[in-house]
């Protein structure tokens, strides 16, 4: 059977930036484990010279005119209205940034 | 008041002045308001909802050309996936518990200027992750057939809004099922289009390959009109594509597949199909027993893809712009973008990731080739009716499986119509499932129109 290990889980929690309890870690261990056990079948089929498929209706490039139009698009008042970290009219983040100690 | 249960009859009400916009939006709030318990609104839109009925009035007064308003005077209520401008949006998940759109979807804008009045968001599973409306972060909706069974999902609220006359149609989303397995639930019409026929302009994205944009009524031909005013380009969805839908032939043949009626179906379900394809066949209408033989991998496929595009979709989610940080996604929510991360990580993509899109062509195919002898298909909807509330809850894998019948459409990318054709042996409702080619929407209608036809059907609200 396909096994998340708890370092599996771990690891995608990271990489997806989840954090998740101790608890959590054992439950979709194994909920997932057997969901992911489940696809196994998958191995079986045949699919020797077939192209993946990730566009149905088989649309390709479309393009559009690189153009601004103002009524196209939020003002800047609109575009920050869904935050209170705000200073001077910017979106404020944490810093991505530390000092090196290195030197 | 009854409220009427068609667009056409409350567009001919309006206009012989039975009733007003107005009074019409006071007895539907009136309403959603006795049924709160259903929880299957998030939000109501009371004061749009009575400016745009004060609109419609003052266009009944002075006698407008009402053909420019095809959805006159009808409530609409939608998913909270759907950006309502000014209304929150919440997707069902606490991430966007405050979170209000500055401007709205494509579908809502289109249907407001055919007239329609918009009463308020609907409950769903968060992210519209969900077979049952339970992994809703604001509690589940409740079936109102019978309040102890689930309503179906991810579009819970919507469906359980129709058939409790709540509103008279409602919009929803349907990635794997999420219109018409809640449709079936609750006893009311829902169409998933063809992939790209209606745009996803500010609708809330789940797994941007299958996410297909469609509605629920009480009548095929309600389905049938909001679709015809919701289709096409908008400019906003790059995978929009204009195409006149086909138009049926005067005789129609439809397959039946062996694999969707394979072990696992419930008996009812299996007994009531049968019927409506001995109505049909009275009609007129061709059958023949085809097979899909890839079907049986739907679900792998279907979950490995989706998972997959919900991690990518929901990374954008980091509470820096809107809405809650990261540890604000509910279990499910965690459950997708982990199953997603995991199969799209560094060594496990082409065992999973690849794997999943080159079957996914191979069940295409399958399509492509049964489409070249037949018109359309019939099939269940679900397994079962409506399951019990908590029946499925704890373990993940049931309440995947509970998509086998519906996820296929929206790997190959066509229509669904779900119809319901009655009720089993404890009041719970009964239907059946059409799907047809790309595009062919309106072959789709019209075989479900004939069957209502033929039963001579009547729409019924579910409560008092």
């Amino acid at each position: 059977m396909a096994k998340l290990t708890k370092a599996d889980i771990l690891h995608v929690a990271s990489l997806a930036k989840i954090e998740i309890s101790d608890a959590e870690v054992e439950k979709y261990s194994e909920q997932l484990s057997k969901v992911v056990d489940y696809f196994s079948a998958l191995s079986e089929v045949d699919t020797k010279n077939i192209e993946p498929t990730n566009q149905t209706t088989g649309l390709e490039n479309v393009f559009r005119p690189d153009e601004v139009a103002a009524e196209n698009c939020l003002t800047q008042d609109a575009a920050i209205s869904g935050t209170d970290n705000i200073h001077n009219g910017y979106f404020k983040v944490k810093a991505i940034l530390t000092e090196r100690t290195d030197k | 008041m009854d409220t009427p249960l068609t667009i056409k009859k409350t567009r001919e009400g309006l206009l012989k002045k039975k009733y007003s916009a107005v009074e019409l939006v006071d007895e539907y709030l009136s309403r959603i308001n006795k049924h709160k318990n259903l929880n299957a609104f998030l939000t109501l839109s009371d004061e749009v909802a009575y400016s745009e009925a004060k609109e419609i009035d003052k266009l009944v007064g002075v006698g407008i050309a009402t053909n420019q308003y095809p959805l006159l005077g009808s409530t609409v209520a939608h998913k909270d996936l759907f950006l309502t401008k000014g209304i929150r949006t919440t997707a069902g998940s606490k991430v966007l518990e405050s979170y209000v759109p500055e401007y709205s979807a494509t579908v809502v804008e289109r249907e407001k200027r055919g007239g329609a009045i918009a009463i308020g968001k609907t409950n769903c599973d968060a992210w519209a992750h969900g077979a049952s409306g339970e992994n809703s972060d604001f509690g589940p909706t409740l079936n109102p057939w019978n309040k102890g069974f689930v309503p179906g999902g991810s579009s819970s609220g919507s469906a359980a809004a129709v058939a409790a006359g709540l509103s008279l149609v409602a919009t929803g989303t349907d990635t794997g099922g999420s219109i018409r397995q809640p449709a079936n639930f609750c006893g009311v019409v829902g169409l998933k289009p063809t992939y790209g026929a209606v745009s996803r302009y500010g609708v809330i994205a789940m797994a941007s390959s299958l996410d297909s944009i469609g509605c629920f009524g009480m009548t095929v031909e309600d389905v049938e009109i909001i679709f015809n005013i919701t289709k096409g380009e908008d400019g906003f969805d790059s995978t929009v594509k204009n195409v006149e839908s086909v138009k049926p032939k005067s005789k129609l043949k439809i397959g039946i597949p062996k694999e969707y009626f394979s072990k696992g179906l419930d008996k009812e379900v299996e007994k009531s199909i049968f019927e409506a394809i001995n109505v049909l066949e009275k009609a007129g209408v061709e059958f023949i027993d085809i097979s899909l033989p890839n079907t049986k991998h739907a679900i792998s496929v279907y979950y490995i893809i989706q998972p997959a595009e919900v991690s990518s979709n929901l990374g954008r989610y980091d509470g820096i712009r809107f809405g809650g940080g990261r540890s604000t996604f509910g279990a499910e929510a965690k459950r997708r973008i982990m199953l997603g991360t995991y199969v799209l990580s560094a060594g496990y993509y082409d065992a999973y990731y690849l794997k999943a899109q080159k079957v996914r062509s191979k069940m295409i195919n399958d399509f492509d080739n049964v489409f070249g002898k037949v018109d359309a298909l019939i099939t269940p909807v679900s397994p079962t009716a409506a399951f019990r509330i908590g029946e499925k809850k704890e373990d993940p894998l049931q309440m995947y499986l509970a998509d086998i019948y519906t996820a296929s459409a929206n790997l190959a990318g066509i229509p669904g119509l779900a119809i319901p054709s009655g009720f089993n042996k404890i009041g719970l409702p009964l239907g059946f499932q059409l799907m047809g080619p790309r595009f062919s929407e309106n072959t789709l209608f019209e075989l479900g129109k004939l069957y209502h036809h033929v039963v001579g059907y009547q729409p019924k609200v579910a409560l008092e």
